[in-house]
């Protein structure tokens, strides 16, 4: 009787799977289908052609937004391209979009900006949706509560052809955070500590629901940033459920549901939080007063630690696996077992990115730089992650603040994130970054990325080494 | 998509955990709008030094792996970004088969989308086909996905699990998006009952 009252229990994300089943039989992949597809410049081309060479049409065009972000300059942005493949790559993005009637957001428009910052800008994502994007971080739009992961391009096809994508049920992790965050410490450390402690493969097969008082406290932008590097845990995607904060901040957006529907949407919302005893196959805890601002020493996102920390040695690690890596990691990163992590000096700060692109991060950044100067021998880019977010940024003049401290303001993209605008690192230079990744190359060729909040990152600029920014 | 047939080929060996697809194709090279042409630059910055010139130290560089169509490599195998581009470099280099202990997730669904079998085997396995290439580097190994079993000289053989839908799908070379639309009628009925549920989404 109670494995029977359990089984009728379910997860946010099992509504959400339910919901979204068109097909299910045996012997074949389930059938999902997705209410909301995104697009850049970068994973979209061959599928156009797939479909182009196969007679196919987008069977919802409505279901898809689209903007330039990986490739596009963030400065001189009135300048043609330089890079003519790069050039190729955002006219086609622009000529897919107007042969198959699709809302873009070109390089020059106001509403421009990195995806998965724009698209929540709209409010084009809603609680309960499917959503997919030809990008890992997608899983970004799980802070609305809804079930969003990234693609491959073969799949972008499949939905534009389709509005649906054979897939497999993914199990299903909770992960608790409970307590207060200490000062400074933010949603970006709280995700690095998920991925310090399970490792990067730790949500490979799950989805991961991010529950507890900790991840209530977080606003919108926060629960973005956490759910963002859900996939830097290995999961298909991160959720948080929805709640006043989310409704809130759809309200009055230009996709959000208009005054006709909007109380049976709510209504509608407010269903899909995991019933009350619904059973995870698998729960990680954290106490969000334990962590501490996070630094990356490595070259994977699960090698972090605190910023009160060091730089670990190699046989401090049991396992074999993790030891060689730890072993690789510390002769890319030019860095020495035991180096206090405070005495890492940086030539490079960039803040941006889909991970952390959005208001509040520049506005903590911006109260970090007020009245400091960048240290001599670094550079300091501030990226914001859409024209929106500059604007308000500029409205509350966090721009001067950014200039006055020596840094450079730009327009946005992802830019240094993955490196493929010109934005890069040389070999050898080490930088503080909000972004979300610190694999070999990530941001140039031989560059060397430490992964930080951007409250972090902007002390780094005027410091030149890391701070315990607990401690200002 | 070219059906996947039995046969048999050199394994190369790539032992190191969480490679990822930022590495197996750099970025520098997603700027390019065709399909094709990506496997020169497969692990480029491993593969290549400064100059060009291929970089010895790197192991798919072995004059012994040349031509291998079977990859065995480390845990948790492409992880990070969810191009393509990777098992596109990693089809067009000419490997069709993968063995590993795990893959991330988009990856892992990308390689089926593309022509390569992903074959995921236990650490206790893995070790032991990584020993047999060490210790004979240009070992060629068998695979057959009909009967999902690998064989090696060495004795090192095993059967391993794949979906059925995926099996049938390489084993065919169908197109998915063809498969799918056999539900079409499926997917308009689902449409119809959407707009009656959702109706905010269509409005």
């Amino acid at each position: 009787m109670q494995a029977l009252e359990y089984a009728m229990k379910k997860t946010m994300y099992e509504k959400i799977w339910d919901s979204h089943l068109v097909v299910d039989e045996t012997g074949q992949a389930p059938l999902l289908y997705v209410d909301r597809h995104l697009m850049h410049e970068v994973t979209s081309p061959q599928a156009f052609e797939g479909l182009r060479l196969s007679g196919r049409k987008v069977r919802n065009p409505h279901s898809i937004l689209a903007t330039m972000d990986h490739c596009v300059p963030t400065k001189n942005r009135n300048l043609p391209i330089a890079d003519p493949i790069a050039k190729k790559q955002i006219e086609t993005m622009a000529e897919n979009c107007r042969v198959n009637g699709l809302k873009l957001y070109d390089m020059t428009d106001p509403n421009n900006g990195v995806i998965h910052v724009v698209v929540p800008e709209h409010g084009f994502v809603h609680p309960g949706m499917v959503v997919v994007c030809g990008d890992s971080h997608t899983a970004t739009h799980g802070a609305f509560g809804a079930l969003a992961f990234g693609i491959g391009t073969s799949e972008v096809e499949h939905v534009m052809a389709t509005q649906t994508l054979p897939q497999k049920k993914s199990k299903t992790m909770q992960v608790v955070v409970n307590g207060k965050l200490s000062k400074y410490a933010s949603a970006k450390d709280i995700a690095l500590a998920i991925t310090g402690k399970i490792g990067t493969a730790g949500g490979t097969g799950y989805v991961i629901e991010y529950t507890g008082s900790a991840i209530r406290e977080l606003s919108m932008e926060g629960r973005m940033t956490l759910c963002n590097m859900a996939i830097e845990a290995g999961a298909r995607a991160g959720l948080v459920a929805p709640d006043e904060k989310t409704y809130t901040y759809l309200k009055g957006r230009e996709f959000a549901p208009s005054a006709q529907y909007w109380d049976q949407a709510l209504a509608y919302w407010k269903t899909l939080p995991s019933d009350e005893g619904a059973l995870f196959d698998a729960t990680v805890t954290l106490d969000a007063a334990d962590i501490a601002p996070q630094v990356s020493w490595g070259t994977s996102p699960e090698q972090v630690v605190g910023v009160d920390g060091c730089v670990p040695a190699p046989e401090s690690f049991t396992d074999e696996i993790k030891r060689q890596a730890c072993e690789n990691a510390l002769a890319y990163m030019g860095l020495t077992p035991n180096t206090k992590i405070t005495d890492i000096a940086i030539d490079l700060v960039f803040i941006g990115s889909c991970t952390n692109g959005r208001i509040e991060d520049f506005r903590i950044a911006a109260e970090m730089a007020k009245g400091t100067q960048v240290a001599k021998g670094v550079t300091a880019i501030a990226v914001p992650g859409s024209y929106h977010v500059k604007q308000q940024a500029e409205d509350e003049g966090l721009d001067k603040i950014f200039i006055d401290a020596g840094w450079e303001w730009r327009d946005p993209g992802c830019s240094m994130c993955l490196a493929m605008n010109g934005d890069e690192l040389t070999k050898g230079q080490r930088s503080a970054s909000t972004s979300n990744r610190n694999f070999e190359g990530r941001q140039g060729k031989g560059g060397r990325t430490h992964l930080v909040s951007p409250a972090m990152a902007a002390a780094a600029a005027a410091a030149g080494h890391f701070v315990d920014i607990r401690n200002l | 998509m070219e059906p996947y047939k039995k046969h048999e080929s050199i394994a190369a060996l790539m032992n190191r955990s969480n490679v990822d697809t930022d590495q197996i194709i750099p970025k520098q090279f997603l700027k390019r709008v065709e399909r094709s042409g990506f496997g020169v630059h497969l692990f480029h910055d491993w593969r290549f030094n400064d100059d060009g010139s291929d970089n010895a130290e790197f192991e798919l560089n072995k004059p012994a792996f040349k031509g291998a169509k079977i990859l065995v490599a480390g845990d948790n195998f492409g992880c990070g970004s969810s191009r393509e581009h990777a098992p596109w470099a990693i089809a067009d280099y000419g490997f069709n088969t993968i063995i590993s202990t795990s893959y991330a997730d988009i990856f892992y669904n990308n390689c089926f989308k593309n022509g390569i079998l992903a074959i995921k085997v236990d650490k206790e396995q893995l070790d032991k086909l990584m020993a047999e290439i060490a210790a004979n580097e240009g070992v060629r190994f068998v695979v057959d996905l009909e009967n999902q079993q690998v064989t090696t000289p060495g004795g090192n053989g095993f059967s391993f699990e794949i979906d059925p839908f995926r099996k049938s799908n390489l084993l065919s070379g169908l197109d998915d998006i063809g498969l799918t639309l056999k539900h079409v009628d499926k997917i308009t009925e689902y449409e119809q009952q959407h707009k009656k549920d959702y109706p905010w989404l269509w409005a």
